[in-house]
C-alpha cells in the first residue's frame, strides 16, 4: 500500500488549524536571540562602506592613505574604481574594516573621493521632463477597446498614482563573515539561507586575486532575522565587500548598512503613474479599460504592473513606460507589482461606479464573473461588508455630515499565486524521543519555524513543545528562499512527508513488540497504538525499541511520485473606514479590514499575524510612506526614519481579520505573505474619496495632497 | 509616532495629533535631567569644553576654558563605569560612544537594536533610572551612576516579565527586532500607568516603531500585562 501524506482529516488535526505561539518568541521578547547585527565573534573587525554623494558621476581618483593611516584601520576593500560610473546616491564604492565601529567611521569621513559630476534625473511622477529616459516596457491590447469606449454608455478617465516606497527593515541588510582557511562562514540577514552562498562564491570567483571559490565552501547561517519583505535575497555587493575584507585581514567581518544607506540602496517597491480610463453600461456591465502608465525601478525597468488587476474587462488596452532613474534599484515588496496594479484598478472603478451613481461595491459584484474566483470574491465581499457594515457606512461620494469631519468607506480585492517552493527536508527520531525536523530554510518572522514543527508535531502525535526544529542554516538540507508566498507550501510539504517517512520506520521497529503489522499502528497523543485494539506504548517507550540507532525519513516538494499538499492562488478583499479633517487634510484610520483564504491554515494565530502585518504597512504606505528625492541636487532627502514616515501604534485604528477556514482546506496549504499585502492602499485610498467626495489622486495621502484636492470641489 | 492620531467627530482628541508628546518627553526628559545634573557629564558639557578653541578671546572665555580643562576627558579613552542590571561594567570608552554602542559593541548586551541611531524608533530602549531612554542619543559618559536597565534583566531565569509572556501570547512580534525595545518601553509605561486604557497604550508606546505590523499583538499584551500585574483585577 502506498504511503499516505495527505494532512490529517479536520476530525483529527490535533494543532494543524490552531492557535500555537510562535516558537521563538521567548528568545525574542527576552534579547537572546541573536540577530546577524547582534554577531560578535573573537577579533571581530568592523566595516563601513564608503557611497556615492552624487545621483550620477563618474569616479576620477580615489584616495585611501589618510584613512589607511588611521590606527585600527585593517583593511580597504575598493568597490567601484576610479573611471566607474556610480548611477544613485548611495551607490556602494570603497567598504573599510577596523578594529571598532567608531574607528571605521572616522576612516570613512578621511577617504577622499574626487568625481566628475554627470546629469542626473531622479524624479519620475512628471514624466514630460524625463525625456530619453522614457522607454516602452509593454503594451497589450485584448478585444477591441476602441469601439467598446465609443459604445459605453459612460466612460471614467482619471489619473492615479503612488511613489516608491522602501523596505525600511529595521535590521538592516548585511552580515558577518568569517573566513578561516578554506572555509566561509557567512551570519547573514538573509531571505535566502540556501542560495545566497551560492551567490557570493559565484561573485568571488570573478575576482582573479581570489580564484575559484565553490558554494561547498560556504556556510550560510541564520536563525533570525529582522524583517526582509522582499528586500534580502541576495549577498549584495556590499556581502561580497565583506568577505573579500575578511579574506585579506584573516579576521571575521561584520558589515551592516546604516540607517540611509539601508533606505538609499536596499530597498524599493517601485512607483506607478498614470491615465485609467474606464467604461460601462448604465447597469454597471464593465465593458473596457485602458491605462497609460509607467514606473521607475531605478537605472533599469521594472516590468509592469499586471493590469487590468484581477476584474479584466474584456476589451482592453495597458501601456506602460519605464523612466531611468538616478534613485537606488527597486527590489520585491511583498506582492510585488500587485499593490500598485490594485491602487490603479480599484480607483478607477470606483470613481466610474460613482459617475455611474453606484455602490462600488455593486459595481464589483455586478462584474464578479471577470474575476477568476468569482464565488471565493462574492463571499468575501458579503463577509467584509458585515465587518466594516458597509450598507450603514457608505453613501454617495462627500460625506454630507456637517462639520469638519468627514468619514467614508473603500475597498479593493486581490489575488495572488503562492505556489510552493522546492524543499527537502530530514526528520529523524532518536532512541529517547527527541525528533528533530532539519531543514535549510529560514523564518523571516513570519513563523516559518512554527510552522515546521506544527507539522512534525501533529504528524508524530506530539505536542508541539517535544520536537525540535533545526533550520536557518545551509548546512541542513536545501529549502527555497522565502518570498513571493512560497514557503509555507513548500516546508509544510516537505516536512509532511519527512515526519510521514520516519514515523514509518519506526513504526516498523515497534510492531514486533504489538505482534501486528506496522500499518495498524497510529501516532497519536504522545502514544502509539494499535488501531481498534486497547494496546499501546509511550513515544518514549516506543522510541526506546530502537536501541542504540536512530530512524530518519526524507521528504522532498515536489515530490516526484506526486502527492499534493499545497497548492497556489487566493483571493482576498478588504475595506477600510477613515475619517477625513477636510479643514487640516488629516486622514484617520477608523478601521480595516480583511477577508482572506489561504487553503489549509496551518496556524491560525501566526497566519492572522500576517494579515494584521500586512495591513499595517498598509497604513504606512496609503497614508504616510514615501522615498522623496530631490531634482536639483540629486539628494535622498528623507533616508532616516523621522522624515521617511511609518505608522505608530495609535495610527492604525482598529483592525479586524477575518481567515477563510475549511472552505478550501481540500487545496492544501497556500502561502500568506502577499497577497494581503496588496489592497490596503487602494481600499483606504476609495475610503478617503467617500468621505470627501473628490479624489486625491496619489497615495500616501497626505494632509498636503488632500486639501489640494478639496480646492478642486468634493465636501467642503 | 508619524501619523496624526485618530479623530473623532468632536474633535477632543485633535489636541495629541502631530508628533507624539509621549515620546518626545521620554527623550526630552532623559536630555533635560542629564543637562541639570551638577556632578553629571552631559552631552552639551562635553561640546563646551571642546568648543572652547584657540579663537576664543577675552577674559572670560579664558576663565572659562581654565574652568573646562579641569572637567575636560577624551577624546582618547577614558574610564567609566556603568551599572547595568544592578552589576557595575568598567569599560575604557572614548567619551562619544553612546550608550547603545557601548552596550552592543563593548560589552556584549544585544538585546537593545540600532535601528534608527536618531532617537526616533525606540528598537534601542533601555530604562535608565526608572524611565525608558533611546540609548543611541545617550552618551555612555552621561549614564554613569544611573541604573541602566536592560532586556537581558526583564526576565527572571525561565520566568518571563508578564508583558514579555503577553506579548508571545498575543504574537506582538513578527523578525523580533524591534520587541526588546516596545518590552522595555511597555513595561518601563506599565511601571507609571498601572491600568491604562487603549488610547493610554496607544500613546504611551507611540514611540516605538514596528515594521512588521505588530501593534495589534502590542496593544493587547500590554492590557493584559496590566490586567495580571494589577493582579488580575479589572481594566477600563
Amino acid at each position: 500500500m502506498a504511503t499516505n501524506y495527505d494532512w490529517p482529516a479536520a476530525a483529527d488535526r490535533s494543532l494543524i488549524g490552531g492557535n500555537t505561539s510562535r516558537l521563538d518568541g521567548p528568545d525574542k521578547v527576552t534579547g537572546r536571540a541573536t540577530y546577524a547585527y547582534d554577531r560578535a565573534l573573537p577579533g571581530m573587525l568592523t566595516a563601513r562602506l564608503v557611497t556615492s554623494p552624487h545621483a550620477h558621476a563618474r569616479i576620477t581618483k580615489i584616495d585611501t592613505s589618510a584613512a589607511e593611516a588611521i590606527k585600527g584601520v585593517r583593511a580597504v576593500d575598493i568597490m567601484k574604481g576610479e573611471g566607474t560610473e556610480v548611477q544613485w546616491v548611495g551607490t556602494e564604492i570603497l567598504s573599510i574594516a577596523a578594529d571598532t565601529e567608531d574607528i571605521a567611521r572616522d576612516a570613512v569621513l578621511a577617504v577622499k573621493i574626487d568625481y566628475e559630476v554627470l546629469p542626473h534625473l531622479v524624479k519620475e511622477e512628471n514624466i514630460e521632463n524625463a525625456g530619453s529616459a522614457v522607454k516602452p516596457a509593454s503594451d497589450k491590447t485584448e478585444g477591441d477597446p476602441d469601439t467598446a469606449f465609443a459604445q459605453a454608455d459612460v466612460v471614467h478617465e482619471g489619473y492615479y498614482g503612488l511613489p516608491t516606497i522602501t523596505h525600511c527593515c529595521l535590521e538592516s541588510h548585511g552580515q558577518v563573515v568569517d573566513w578561516s582557511g578554506d572555509e566561509i562562514i557567512v551570519y547573514a540577514s538573509t531571505q535566502a539561507v540556501g542560495r545566497i552562498g551560492a551567490d557570493l562564491a559565484k561573485n568571488l570567483s570573478r575576482d582573479e586575486s581570489i580564484g575559484n571559490v565553490s558554494p561547498n565552501q560556504i556556510r550560510v547561517i541564520t536563525p533570525v532575522m529582522g524583517g526582509g519583505f522582499g528586500s534580502k535575497f541576495a549577498i549584495d555587493a556590499w556581502g561580497v565587500s565583506c568577505a573579500k575584507l575578511s579574506k585579506k585581514t584573516g579576521r571575521p567581518v561584520k558589515l551592516m548598512l546604516d540607517r540611509d544607506e539601508e533606505l538609499q540602496i536596499a530597498g524599493g517597491r517601485p512607483s506607478d503613474f498614470g491615465t485609467i480610463k474606464v467604461a460601462a453600461k448604465k447597469d454597471g456591465t464593465l465593458v473596457a479599460y485602458q491605462s497609460e502608465t509607467w514606473s521607475t525601478g531605478g537605472v533599469t525597468s521594472r516590468g509592469a504592473p499586471p493590469l487590468p488587476y484581477v476584474m479584466p474587462p474584456p476589451n482592453h488596452k495597458v501601456r506602460h513606460l519605464s523612466v531611468a532613474t538616478n534613485t537606488g534599484p527597486a527590489r520585491a515588496w511583498r506582492g510585488p507589482n500587485h499593490p500598485q496594479a490594485a491602487v490603479l484598478t480599484w480607483g478607477a472603478y470606483t470613481d466610474l461606479a460613482a459617475k455611474l451613481d453606484m455602490d462600488p461595491m455593486d459595481l464589483l459584484l455586478k462584474n464578479i464573473g471577470l474575476t477568476a474566483r468569482p464565488d471565493v470574491y462574492r463571499k468575501e465581499l458579503a463577509i467584509g461588508a458585515d465587518m466594516i457594515s458597509w450598507k450603514n457606512r457608505w453613501h454617495p461620494p462627500g460625506d454630507k455630515t456637517p462639520g469638519p469631519i468627514k468619514r467614508g468607506v473603500g475597498l479593493s480585492m486581490h489575488t495572488w499565486g503562492g505556489r510552493p517552493h522546492d524543499s527537502n527536508c530530514e526528520v529523524t527520531i532518536h532512541p529517547d524521543g527527541t525528533a528533530v525536523a532539519a531543514i535549510g530554510s529560514q523564518d523571516l518572522g513570519s513563523g516559518t519555524r512554527t510552522v515546521i514543527a506544527i507539522v512534525l508535531a501533529e504528524t508524530l502525535g506530539l505536542p508541539v513543545e517535544a520536537v525540535t526544529v533545526a533550520m536557518g542554516d545551509s548546512n541542513y538540507p536545501p529549502s527555497g528562499a522565502s518570498g513571493g508566498s512560497t514557503t509555507v507550501g513548500g516546508v509544510s510539504s516537505s516536512t509532511r512527508r519527512a515526519a510521514v517517512d520516519a514515523l514509518e520506520e519506526l513504526k516498523k521497529v515497534v510492531a514486533p513488540a504489538f505482534g501486528v503489522d506496522a500499518d495498524r499502528l497510529v501516532a497519536k497523543d504522545g502514544y502509539i497504538s494499535v488501531s481498534g485494539a486497547d494496546q499501546r506504548l509511550s513515544w518514549k517507550a516506543a522510541c526506546k525499541k530502537l536501541g542504540a540507532r536512530s530512524v530518519m525519513g526524507t521528504g522532498k516538494q515536489p515530490d516526484r511520485n506526486g502527492g499534493k499538499l499545497a497548492d497556489s492562488g487566493v483571493g482576498g478583499v478588504q475595506m477600510a473606514d477613515v475619517s477625513v479633517d477636510i479643514e487640516t487634510g488629516v486622514v484617520s484610520m477608523n478601521k480595516l479590514i480583511a477577508v482572506q483564504d489561504c487553503g489549509l491554515i496551518i496556524d491560525l494565530k501566526l497566519a492572522k499575524s500576517q494579515v494584521y502585518g500586512s495591513l499595517i504597512m498598509g497604513v504606512c504606505w496609503a497614508l504616510y510612506e514615501e522615498r522623496i528625492y530631490d531634482q536639483a541636487t540629486g539628494q535622498y532627502l528623507n533616508a532616516d526614519m523621522e522624515f521617511y514616515k511609518l505608522a505608530g501604534i495609535g495610527d492604525i485604528g482598529e483592525l479586524d481579520v477575518h481567515m477563510i477556514t475549511g472552505d478550501y482546506d481540500d487545496r492544501g496549504v497556500i502561502g500568506l505573505g502577499e497577497p494581503p499585502a496588496i489592497s490596503p492602499g487602494a481600499a483606504i485610498g476609495n475610503a478617503v474619496f467617500n468621505a470627501i467626495g473628490v479624489r486625491v489622486p496619489t497615495l500616501p495621502v497626505t494632509p498636503g495632497k488632500v486639501l489640494a484636492a478639496l480646492e478642486k470641489g468634493g465636501t467642503a | 509616532m508619524f501619523g496624526y492620531g485618530r479623530l473623532s467627530r468632536d474633535r477632543t482628541d485633535f489636541a495629541t495629533k502631530g508628533r507624539c508628546l509621549v515620546s518626545s518627553n521620554k527623550t526630552n526628559e532623559g536630555q533635560s535631567k542629564t543637562q541639570q545634573r551638577k556632578n553629571g557629564f552631559s552631552r552639551r558639557t562635553f561640546m563646551q569644553g571642546v568648543g572652547v578653541g584657540t579663537g576664543a578671546v577675552g577674559a572670560g572665555v579664558l576663565t572659562q576654558e581654565a574652568k573646562a580643562a579641569q572637567d575636560l576627558v577624551g577624546p582618547g579613552p577614558v574610564a567609566m563605569s556603568l551599572r547595568i542590571n544592578g552589576k557595575a561594567h568598567k569599560v575604557m570608552l572614548e567619551p562619544r560612544v553612546t550608550l547603545l554602542d557601548a552596550l552592543r559593541n563593548h560589552l556584549d548586551y544585544t538585546g537593545a537594536k540600532k535601528v534608527c541611531d536618531r532617537a526616533t524608533c525606540g528598537a534601542c530602549t533601555v530604562i535608565v533610572d526608572g524611565n525608558p531612554v533611546y540609548a543611541c542619543s545617550m552618551l555612555a559618559i552621561e549614564a554613569q551612576g544611573r541604573d541602566i536597565e536592560t532586556i537581558e534583566s526583564l526576565a527572571s531565569g525561565d520566568e518571563l516579565h508578564p508583558v514579555q509572556k503577553f506579548f508571545i501570547e498575543n504574537d506582538g512580534q513578527q523578525c523580533g527586532f524591534c520587541t526588546p525595545g516596545f518590552v522595555l518601553a511597555s513595561k518601563a509605561f506599565l511601571d507609571k500607568n498601572s491600568n491604562p486604557t487603549m488610547a493610554e497604550v496607544e500613546k504611551g508606546l507611540c514611540g516605538n516603531i514596528c515594521r512588521c505590523g505588530t501593534y495589534v499583538g502590542v496593544r493587547q499584551a500590554v492590557l493584559d500585562a496590566a490586567g495580571e500585574l494589577r493582579g488580575g483585577a479589572s481594566g477600563d
